[in-house]
């Protein structure tokens, strides 16, 4: 028990009030100043993950660093000389495409008419330089950004994914 | 039949529960001083009930153990040609089990509260078991409705699935019973925060019954975290440590508000300040527990359209995290203005330090909250967003940066009133060793902002860390404050790994012939040969790389790119060459062509990581320190209560001398004798 709160003096009583009040304006600011943060610094983020069409219609600014959702169209895989960069196209829902250029060790089911998430930046040339790919370690495995893309059953792949998905 | 026993052992622990509910409410409604006769029941309804649930997880064990294809669960994910190691972890490596484990860990840390504490006011005991077994009955519900581990399959299966490779990893054997552990400790310091605050009772006397669970499954999330985190370095093969995945933040949030609640819980303990704050906290903490238990169990992380197309099992989680959270909000509403204030301390004190750290931790909990929830939200409007570290490191940082200055400053302060002018020249000492490090490394090279931070404040918090212990005699130093001191010192350790692996991490990515070789890091790499190899139940190529230091001795490092059947998939396994001030990370892509002699040329991707492993280490040193807080504790505990024991003898003694047979003091006159914890 309080001492201060019991002790029936009135100005103890009140300088406690007083803590917890200021303890909680505290609290309120900090927290409060941290959603303002998290809100403004993700409306920042809502242009992150790009669809090839929205490359096309409203490019992000060259360098800036993106997600680049789509399918890797049949046949346009092509490695380099070096033998650790390829060329490959990406495409959406509609006919835009965007070229994509990665060095790196390709996802093991990075396959051609799958779907793939590039993360990286659009280069002044239009190409879009991708820094890493995601394409997880399943055959039935959907970005799930690229769920409602023609040609994948995202119920199923989201089934399969919950299930594997690890731990909590 | 193992199944049903199992499965009938969860009906009988839910209706323990139930029994433990209700037994522990009715005994609140005997007049304050008497011991309601149902009083009895909620002890005993703990304990068997965690035994059932035991058994109940016990039986889907063996289920697994002997493959029993009948049982849908075995037959979708186990196989009969798998490790049988895995074929144990694979208990847990699926929603149901996992779940059942979940809830065997309710229950039996429900049970052991139950049964060892004896030094909390029987009624504050009553509706603690109560909310317990409130807290379990849900799951128990949620378990036998949606997720039933033991249901049959009209006819046996011939063969099982299998199980995901990326899961048939001894990772995969520690991670997620380690974090259930710390998840459902949680529990425990909930359902105590709820019976302290119901029965009135936010006192130090509680805030050291609460504070052993809350160490303790912060202690567990501290070694699951470090765990998982290293488990996704190696086993992913992206050389990466930390990936913001919702996953991981799942964890990552209860961790944080545990770490704010064991500090106000000491603060409790030691001061009798920040009383609703505690059980603020406990409330948080353990919603926290279940918002990432609903996140990655509901479906809802894969996609918020999945969640709608089978909403059974998320929809239902999701209304028991509406009531339990709800509810204890509400009974937070009505009983936090009748918790009197606690003692009154300056902003400059050791308690001010602790407000303004967990203030600070809330912060970067509701950062990390709302950067994993958004994209939930966006996607329910068909907007979709990914919210990666370009988001949670700088918005985290602004928060994390002041919170390890302070964390470096506070335990210098004394408690309740200290002026900062008295402990300036540590200060001073601990600001030129700042400088000095930022000076050092804008020396040496270009590098990002973070990191650099991260690096300077990491020197200055190991300082600062060991500072408590200057002066005064190592031997005589209580365990608890070697807890403290080594906890810190270990985020100092785990900074530093972060910051120089994010500022020094070198990477060659090449296409190499068999007798080629690069240099990275002061590394030579020798790729010597590909060979195609085979385990149980995978096929491989395995690289032959002799990385060599200065001239030295090379060592063989084996990176597989392995294929397994059942179910058909693709893993690389990554080599790792440890040496004390980093490691080597080799990871084998795919063929890459030929080179001008005609050889076939290999992906191979290293990376020089300096120091990377003190991130691990660093956790490691955190949960230490965590279990030699809770042994210094205990041992102060244990000594009071020899002390008061001794003490009650010689009493009785006197008494029964001084006036005949009027028996030994009963339970109140050892509980009034606790003297006041030294401040630590």
């Amino acid at each position: 028990m309080s001492t201060a709160s019991t002790s029936g003096q009135g100005k103890p009583v009140m300088k406690a009030k007083h803590q917890r009040m200021t303890l909680v304006v505290f609290a309120l600011i900090a927290i409060v100043a941290a959603g303002l943060i998290a809100v403004w610094a993700l409306r920042n983020q809502a242009n992150y993950f790009y669809l090839p069409e929205q490359i096309a219609s409203e490019p992000p600014s060259v360098g800036q660093p993106v997600r680049l959702g789509g399918m890797v169209q049949p046949g346009s895989i092509a490695t380099q000389a070096d033998g650790i960069t390829v060329q490959f196209v990406v495409t959406g829902n509609e006919a835009s495409s965007v070229p994509v250029r990665y060095s790196g060790i390709l996802p093991d089911l990075f396959v051609e008419g799958s779907g793939v998430v590039a993360e990286g930046s659009l280069q002044a040339d239009g190409t879009f330089l991708a820094t890493n790919l995601l394409a997880k370690h399943d055959e039935n495995y959907v970005p799930k950004e690229l769920e409602g893309l023609e040609g994948h059953n995202a119920e199923k792949a989201a089934e399969i994914a919950a299930e594997t998905t690890v731990g909590l | 039949m193992i199944a049903e026993i199992g499965h009938a052992a969860l009906w009988l622990a839910a209706a323990l529960a139930a029994l433990q509910m209700v037994a522990g409410a009715l005994a609140l409604r005997a007049p304050e001083g008497t011991t309601s006769p149902y009083a009895l029941y909620a002890r005993p309804a703990a304990v068997v009930q965690a035994l059932l649930a035991v058994l109940a997880f016990a039986m889907l064990l063996y289920a697994f153990a002997i493959t029993d294809l009948s049982v849908k669960l075995v037959a979708t994910n186990s196989h009969s040609l798998k490790p049988f190691l895995y074929k144990l972890t694979g208990t847990w490596g699926n929603h149901e089990g996992s779940m059942l484990l979940w809830v065997a860990v309710l229950a039996l840390s429900g049970g052991l509260l139950a049964f060892a504490e004896r030094r909390l006011p029987e009624r504050t005991m009553s509706a603690t078991l109560s909310v317990q077994g409130f807290v379990a009955i849900g799951f128990y519900f949620f378990l036998l409705v949606s997720s039933n581990p033991f249901e049959r399959l009209p006819v046996p299966a011939l063969e099982g699935v299998g199980l995901n490779p990326l899961l048939q990893d001894i990772g995969l054997a520690v991670h997620p019973p380690t974090l259930y552990i710390g998840y459902v400790g949680l529990s425990v310091a909930f359902s105590l925060a709820m019976g302290a605050l119901i029965t009135r009772q936010v006192t130090p006397a509680f805030a050291k019954v609460m504070r052993p669970w809350v160490l303790g499954a912060w202690v567990f999330l501290t070694l699951g975290i470090t765990a998982g985190s290293y488990w996704a370095y190696y086993e992913l093969g992206w050389g990466g440590w930390w990936f913001w995945d919702p996953v991981e933040n799942a964890s990552l949030m209860p961790w944080l508000a545990a770490t704010a609640l064991l500090h106000s819980v000491s603060v409790l303990a030691a001061r009798d300040a920040l009383r609703t704050w505690t059980i603020m906290l406990g409330v948080v903490a353990f919603s926290m527990s279940m918002l990432g238990t609903f996140l990655v169990r509901s479906g809802v992380l894969t996609s918020v359209h999945a969640f709608a197309v089978d909403p059974e099992r998320g929809t239902l989680l999701l209304a028991l995290l509406g009531l339990y959270i709800g509810g204890s909000l509400t009974i937070f509403a009505m009983r936090a203005s009748s918790i009197s204030e606690g003692k009154r301390f300056k902003a400059s004190s050791r308690e001010g330090a602790l407000v303004f750290n967990n203030v600070m931790l809330s912060a970067i909990l509701a950062i990390v909250l709302l950067g994993t929830l958004y994209p939930l939200l966006t996607e329910a409007f068909d907007v979709r967003v990914s919210v990666g570290p370009p988001y949670f490191n700088p918005a985290g940082a602004i928060f994390a940066i002041p919170m390890f200055i302070i964390m470096a400053v506070g335990p210098l302060l004394r408690w309740k009133d200290d002026k900062v002018s008295r402990i300036q020249p540590e200060l001073m000492v601990l600001a030129s060793v700042a400088l000095l490090i930022v000076a050092l490394v804008v020396f040496l090279g270009d590098y990002p902002l973070l990191p650099i931070l991260g690096l300077a404040l990491s020197g200055a918090l190991a300082l600062a860390a060991l500072m408590p212990l200057r002066g005064r005699r190592l031997t005589r130093v209580p365990t608890a404050t070697w807890g403290m001191v080594l906890a810190h010192f270990g985020v100092a350790v785990s900074l530093f790994g972060m910051a120089s692996e994010a500022a020094f991490t070198e990477e060659r990515l090449a296409a190499v012939s068999p007798g080629g070789s690069e240099e990275i890091g002061g590394w030579t790499i020798a790729l010597e040969g590909v060979d195609p190899v085979s385990g149980p139940n995978w096929t491989a190529i395995e690289a032959r790389i002799a990385a060599s230091r200065g001239g030295g001795e090379p060592v063989i490092l084996n990176p597989q790119a392995r294929n397994f059947w059942a179910p058909s998939q693709a893993t690389s396994e990554s080599a790792l060459l440890t040496r004390w001030d980093g490691q080597l990370y080799a990871v084998i892509g795919d063929a890459a062509g030929v080179d001008a002699q005609g050889q076939q040329r290999w992906q191979l991707r290293i990376w020089w990581k300096p120091f990377v492993t003190f991130i691990w280490y660093g956790g490691l040193l955190i949960a230490l320190g965590g279990i030699l807080s809770i042994a210094g504790r205990v041992q102060v505990d244990l000594k009071r209560r020899r002390a008061t024991q001794i003490g009650d003898e010689r009493r009785a003694d006197e008494a029964a001398i001084a006036a005949g047979a009027r028996g030994p003091q009963g339970a109140q006159g050892t509980q009034g004798g606790i003297a006041p914890e030294p401040a630590e």
